[in-house]
């Protein structure tokens, strides 16, 4: 059996991609020789050697691509690259958690598709294939899920099949898309443009935070609103953050479709497929078994509306974050279904649901008031004239978040499963199945131990989950029953079983 | 807050067994590195000010003893670990208190470490990998490294049985 080279095209994608990389150097060397206006004389000498490093570019790309092969093995799949240093790398099938393909937009133009082999060792050392053809990736993609099923050297690609009848779950049309991304407004982006037009402002034509000069600018050349005065500041100050407002809603907007365009979930024979991605696309297949947990989220304001997203806990990582986006917005009519395919199941409607105790959040504050309410007489005696209400204002906000989040702090032992709901401003229920946690550990801070509560915290692969504020016979009790789910079952057949 | 690890209510727990002696040496000896230097420190301000007060030296002699004879006494009693039921359970923190479980079959892999203090004491940590990404690992210091070894073994043998 010998190498496979990866798609031609690839190299010139990379060609490609390493010239975009040469062009802003480039142009910032052109402004900076040209400026001094003798056009002809420099263009003469530096012609040539804009010439060589492009030509470079291209024979280093022309390199890279001739020396990476790949090799589908009877048992692994072989990666060997590299122009000055030689690097072979092998991965067997049994160590692939997930072959995913992604498609970035200059890729994608030419028909090509970057494959990731996922190991489960997150991030770099993951094996990837710079650019086959969609064709090759579907087929590589199929060959590895065959052999991982039935571990029989599988002939040839005349064997791989597409993917068995897929039974789509969830896709999200343009109208959601766009409503999503109306919810995510985003306040980050607004506090960075803030921040910037503060600091930057000096690049504006204006001056942003004029507000006078807003009131020119409102007044027209009539001048007529001056004349109105305070009302034009407040005019002023309204345009100002309407403009704000319009960015960070277009912002979102932008995000959010190029994210989610053509956003399609659909259940295969091998687990649920993603496509998503408007200029990067990229199809994902989450294996229903290795789902670890769930997580239910919804925000302040989409709550209102029972918008809601759906997230899944897995082994295998989705670019990094271990929680891969299952409905990423729907109501809950449309998140039911895709639930009951992973063998988790919504919390039932007669669950026994229990509070943090009060102690728990009265502690928090009575800490916090230990640092603040010194914090606000110093201040009140020594500062300047309203500085004490900083601190004061600090312990009121910690006050209210305490009692809120008390408020939506949620916990429930269920017979398979268990249940967690915290968060004030975006709410988040997470579902773990009893069978699949890692490890049990109660602790106790100094404060806890004197007024006998305990935290839980649960060892998950692939997430963190904690319960607060629980009466300490009540966390070993809980121990004591999930330990009792755990060691009917090992976690190397969890892994092959499919359910929870 | 007591001397002994706290036993708590609900099941019957297993009594836990503790840490090797030698331990509580160990974490003393590495305290006496610590406070060696505070001492000589608290030495020479104590020359520096004029007339031997005893301002600085008293009380980092009083810290010194706190953290070589008092702090490991109460660490040593706060830790202990029970492999009963085949789990590991891992007790400890003074004042930070945790209990921690693992069962066996979720043991992904085991570590046996010795550093250059440990190993002079003939002392060893057993660390045991889950495949949890938050609490992945817990570790156990303060065994006899045979007591460590055979603890693995042990550990070994039940995610074998497992596992057919």
């Amino acid at each position: 059996m010998h190498g496979r080279r990866t798609d031609p095209k690839g190299f010139i994608v990379r060609a490609l991609l390493m010239l975009a990389q040469l062009v802003i150097p480039l142009g910032v060397a052109a402004v900076t020789i040209f400026d001094d206006g003798d056009f002809g004389g420099t263009l003469l000498w530096a012609a040539p050697i804009v010439g060589t490093l492009i030509l470079f570019n291209v024979l280093v790309a022309y390199l890279q691509w001739s020396r990476l092969t790949y090799t589908v093995g009877d048992s692994d799949i072989r990666v060997e690259g590299g122009v000055l240093s030689r690097t072979a790398r092998s991965v067997p099938y049994e160590r692939i958690q997930d072959v995913s393909l992604e498609q970035k937009l200059l890729p994608r133009l030419f028909g090509l598709v970057e494959v990731k082999f996922e190991t489960g060792a997150g991030g770099k050392d993951d094996l990837s294939l710079t650019y086959l053809s969609e064709a090759e990736g579907a087929r590589l993609r199929e060959l590895v899920r065959a052999r991982q099923e039935d571990d029989l050297p599988v002939a040839s690609a005349a064997e791989s099949r597409p993917l068995e009848e897929a039974v789509p779950l969830f896709t999200m049309s343009p109208k959601r898309v766009l409503t999503f991304g109306l919810f995510e407004f985003s306040l980050a982006v607004v506090a960075v443009l803030a921040g910037l037009a503060q600091q930057f402002d000096f690049l504006l034509p204006f001056d942003l935070w004029d507000i006078e000069e807003w009131e020119q600018r409102l007044a027209g050349p009539g001048q007529w609103l001056a004349g109105l005065g305070a009302l034009a500041q407040v005019v002023g100050v309204a345009a100002a953050v309407l403009m704000l407002g319009v960015v960070g809603v277009a912002t979102g907007l932008v995000r959010t479709a190029l994210r989610e365009w053509n956003f399609r979930l659909e259940q295969t024979a091998k687990g649920l497929r993603r496509r998503r991605g408007l200029l990067t696309r990229t199809d994902l297949v989450m294996p229903v078994h290795r789902v670890q947990a769930l997580r239910l989220e919804t925000g302040f304001l989409r709550r209102h509306f029972g918008w809601h997203g759906l997230k899944v806990i897995s082994l295998a990582s989705d670019s990094g974050a271990a929680n891969h986006d299952a409905v990423p917005f729907g109501q809950m009519e449309d998140i039911a279904p895709v639930v009951e395919v992973t063998g988790f199941a919504l919390p039932p409607a007669d669950l026994r649901w229990e509070r943090e105790l009060t102690r728990y959040r009265i502690d928090q504050v009575v800490l916090a008031a230990l640092f603040l309410l010194p914090a606000t007489l110093v201040s009140a005696i020594i500062g300047e004239s309203w500085l004490w209400l900083a601190p004061l204002g600090g312990l009121v906000f910690i006050m209210l978040d305490q009692w809120w989040g008390w408020r939506n702090a949620w916990r429930a032992l269920g017979e398979r499963q268990l249940y967690s709901r915290h968060g004030w401003f975006t709410s988040s229920l997470a579902i773990a199945s009893r069978v699949k946690l890692q490890s049990v550990e109660v602790s106790q801070g100094p404060v806890a131990r004197l007024r006998g509560y305990a935290s839980l915290r649960l060892g998950l692969a692939g997430g963190r989950l904690r319960v607060h504020g629980m009466p300490l016979d009540e966390a070993y009790a809980w121990r004591e029953a999930l330990c009792e789910s755990m060691a009917h079952s090992d976690f190397g057949e969890l892994l092959e079983k499919s359910g929870a | 807050m007591d001397e002994t690890p706290t036993q708590p209510l609900g099941r019957a727990q297993d009594e836990l067994t503790q840490l090797d002696p030698r331990y509580k040496t160990l974490m003393r000896t590495v305290a006496a590195i610590v406070a060696f230097g505070l001492f000589i420190a608290a030495t020479i301000a104590e020359f520096a000010i004029d007339g031997w007060t005893g301002a600085v030296w008293v009380p980092a002699v009083l810290v010194t003893a706190y953290l070589v004879f008092y702090l490991p006494m109460r660490r040593f009693a706060a830790r202990g670990y029970s492999l009963a039921e085949e789990r590991l359970r891992v007790v400890r923190g003074v004042l930070f208190h945790s209990d921690t479980v693992v069962p066996f079959g979720r043991v992904q892999h085991i570590d046996v470490d010795q550093g250059p203090l440990e190993r002079g004491f003939g002392l060893a940590t057993l660390t045991v990998h889950t495949a949890g990404s938050h609490n992945a690992s817990v570790s156990l210091p303060g065994l006899a490294h045979e007591d460590a070894l055979a603890m693995r073994e042990d550990i070994r043998a039940a995610i074998r049985r497992d596992t057919r």
